[in-house]
């Protein structure tokens, strides 16, 4: 069983309109994971059924009981948060700056903190209108965790992949290089990086390129939009070329990923043109190179 | 004056906007442009001036002094995040799990944890004209995006005035590190595509203003691709709509090359200074 990761650094370079057609392509083969828990958009293509369904608590906030509370300070003074202002001589906790940490309670001389623990969102397991297994979540509003989420729902997907003997799991990631794409990479065998010839798109390959090197994890890499601006796409083969990473394909900027996305479908299902050809190529070379 | 220009999705045109308004305030007046996403900063690809100012950036995190330590067990036992951990013999620190509490460097009864500094990034300051532009990036390797985002806008507090038009450029998406872009802000300007993704994004994103208690209202960019939910969406929940943004191919050419779009394109002139006077008014408004 593999594991196949997709990611992009920077957001907008059509990531999840690809997976979704890998994921499409793939059919019954593999166990569909979206891990772009901040802003999953991947059940809009995919029609995942939520047949199940769970919270997920993760992390922790103060909260002082106004009852016990002698309004001594101390627990103001030892937070690095500012997360306990003073509000008409009371002390509370603002509850988006506290970290959970857990430092407060333990400073308390009247045991007016408890520690609460927090539920940041949900998971689901889902058959999606291919068929295959695809487990996806939703982070709360304004939550912490979000790798931890990440972590949970790629654990999940590996179990089912284990247990229904499927050869791939296909991550769609999340943008950036912090904490959820870190989480999104631990354990992956091989790594799509979907990029434009944009100098946006080409300082974020270059930032999350060198956030999978040091996972050691071999990497191909999709340009977007390729003839947006051929300059900055030969820049971008020429740095593919300069640290190993397979070029998978180069699409056209094509209105097609829109309109295919209006209709909630994926883009191999939606037009039978010459950019479906060029994904299912392009999804037939990433299972060879995994 | 501050105002973060968030996203749900990203790539919707967040880094397009915030560098093309802040170049066409400052034809007129003071403006500071600040990049808070740190994971991924793109301002700086359009907007050159001259660096006045660099700084490395440090959290801080626990160092074990083995000669003080007598393994009680008291810091693993405190953190909540599993960033200390106590083997046989020594006592282990995961920096990069650490959220700089102190408690485990405070709560030790033979002071054998002292926090030190660890550099998570670096911030640059630059001044061109009326404009001037300050950037943060985090570290490769560095999870955490939230204290670099927290000691950047301190950075902004203290080297600039509340009055000026402070524009923040905020990191996609709806956690943690797009609530410390965009809490202290007086107008959230969320930058949505008329796309089903960007529909779906933007009702996260709106909730998560609304959560927030912010004044907020949107820019459909790239308008005329996709359909009009996301205009309907908005009047029914009579969210202001400032402007929308043509979808132009020629656009997305001069932003391939670092380009700015403003001064070459009539109307996106035309929408800016009606974003403008949107920003103005509510100045004034607050003002009075």
């Amino acid at each position: 069983m593999k594991e196949i990761v997709v990611i992009s650094g920077k957001g907008g370079t059509g990531k999840t309109s690809i997976t979704a057609s890998f994921a499409y392509l793939g059919g019954k083969d593999i166990v569909v994971a979206d891990c772009d828990v901040d802003a999953a958009d991947m059940h809009l293509l995919l029609e995942p059924d939520f047949a199940k369904s769970e919270d997920f608590y993760s992390g922790f906030i103060a909260k002082i009981d106004q009852d016990k509370c002698t309004q001594c300070g101390k627990c103001a003074d030892v937070c690095r948060f500012d997360a306990i202002p003073v509000v008409d001589g009371q002390h509370w906790v603002e509850s988006l700056n506290c970290e959970g940490c857990g430092y407060c309670p333990r400073v308390c001389p009247a045991d007016a903190i408890i520690m609460e623990e927090q539920n940041v969102g949900q998971w689901y397991v889902s058959t999606t209108k291919t068929g295959s297994p695809m487990v996806h979540a939703r982070l709360g509003i304004g939550a912490e965790n979000s790798g931890k989420l990440v972590a949970r729902v790629k654990k999940e997907a590996k179990n089912i992949a284990q247990q229904n003997h499927k050869n791939f799991i296909l991550v769609d990631g999340s943008p950036g290089v912090g904490c959820p794409v870190v989480s999104s990479l631990s354990g992956a065998n091989f790594v799509v990086l979907v990029t434009e010839p944009t100098v946006s798109g080409l300082h974020d390959l270059k930032r999350v390129h060198e956030l999978v090197k040091k996972f050691n994890i071999r990497a191909g890499c999709i340009i977007n939009k390729s003839d947006l601006n051929h300059r900055v796409c030969e820049e971008i083969e020429d740095f593919l070329k300069k640290e190993n990473i397979v070029l998978i394909s180069r699409l056209p900027y094509d209105e097609t990923f829109t309109k295919a996305m209006t209709e909630g479908q994926t883009i191999v299902e939606y037009k039978k043109n010459g950019i479906t050809a060029t994904l299912k190529k392009s999804w037939k070379k990433v299972k060879q190179t995994a | 004056m501050k105002i973060a220009i968030a996203s749900g999705k990203g790539g919707t045109g967040k880094t397009t906007l915030a560098t093309n308004l802040s170049a066409y305030l400052s034809e007129e007046e003071k403006v500071v442009l600040i990049d808070l996403d740190v994971e991924e900063p793109n301002s700086g690809l359009f907007i050159k001036g001259d660096l006045v100012h660099k700084e490395d950036k440090y959290k801080m995190i626990p160092l074990w002094e083995q000669d003080k330590c007598t393994l009680c067990e008291l810091c693993q036992e405190v953190c909540n995040f599993h960033a200390v951990i106590q083997l046989t013999d020594q006592i282990m620190v995961f920096p990069e799990l650490c959220h700089s509490c102190y408690a485990c460097s405070e709560l030790c009864p033979t002071s054998a944890l002292p926090m030190v500094q660890q550099k998570m990034g670096e911030l640059k300051h630059f001044h061109l004209g009326n404009l001037s532009f300050v950037e943060s990036r985090l570290d490769i390797g560095q999870e955490q995006a939230v204290p670099l985002i927290a000691q950047t806008k301190k950075y902004i507090n203290t080297h600039f005035s509340g009055e000026m038009i402070q524009l923040y450029d905020a990191p996609p998406g709806t956690s943690c590190p797009v609530i410390e872009a965009t809490k202290d802000a007086d107008l959230v300007i969320l930058v949505t595509e008329p796309t089903p993704f960007g529909l779906h994004d933007l009702t996260l994103a709106v909730n998560t203003m609304k959560e927030l208690k912010k004044e907020f209202g949107v820019i459909v960019n790239r308008h005329g691709i996709g359909n009009d939910d996301v205009l309907e969406y908005c009047l029914k929940e009579h969210i202001p709509v400032l402007s929308k943004i043509p979808n132009d191919r020629r656009i997305a050419e001069l932003y391939s090359r670092g380009e700015l779009v403003y001064q070459k394109f009539p109307e996106i002139n035309k929408q800016l200074l009606k974003i403008k006077n949107y920003i103005l008014e509510m100045k004034n408004g607050k003002a009075q």
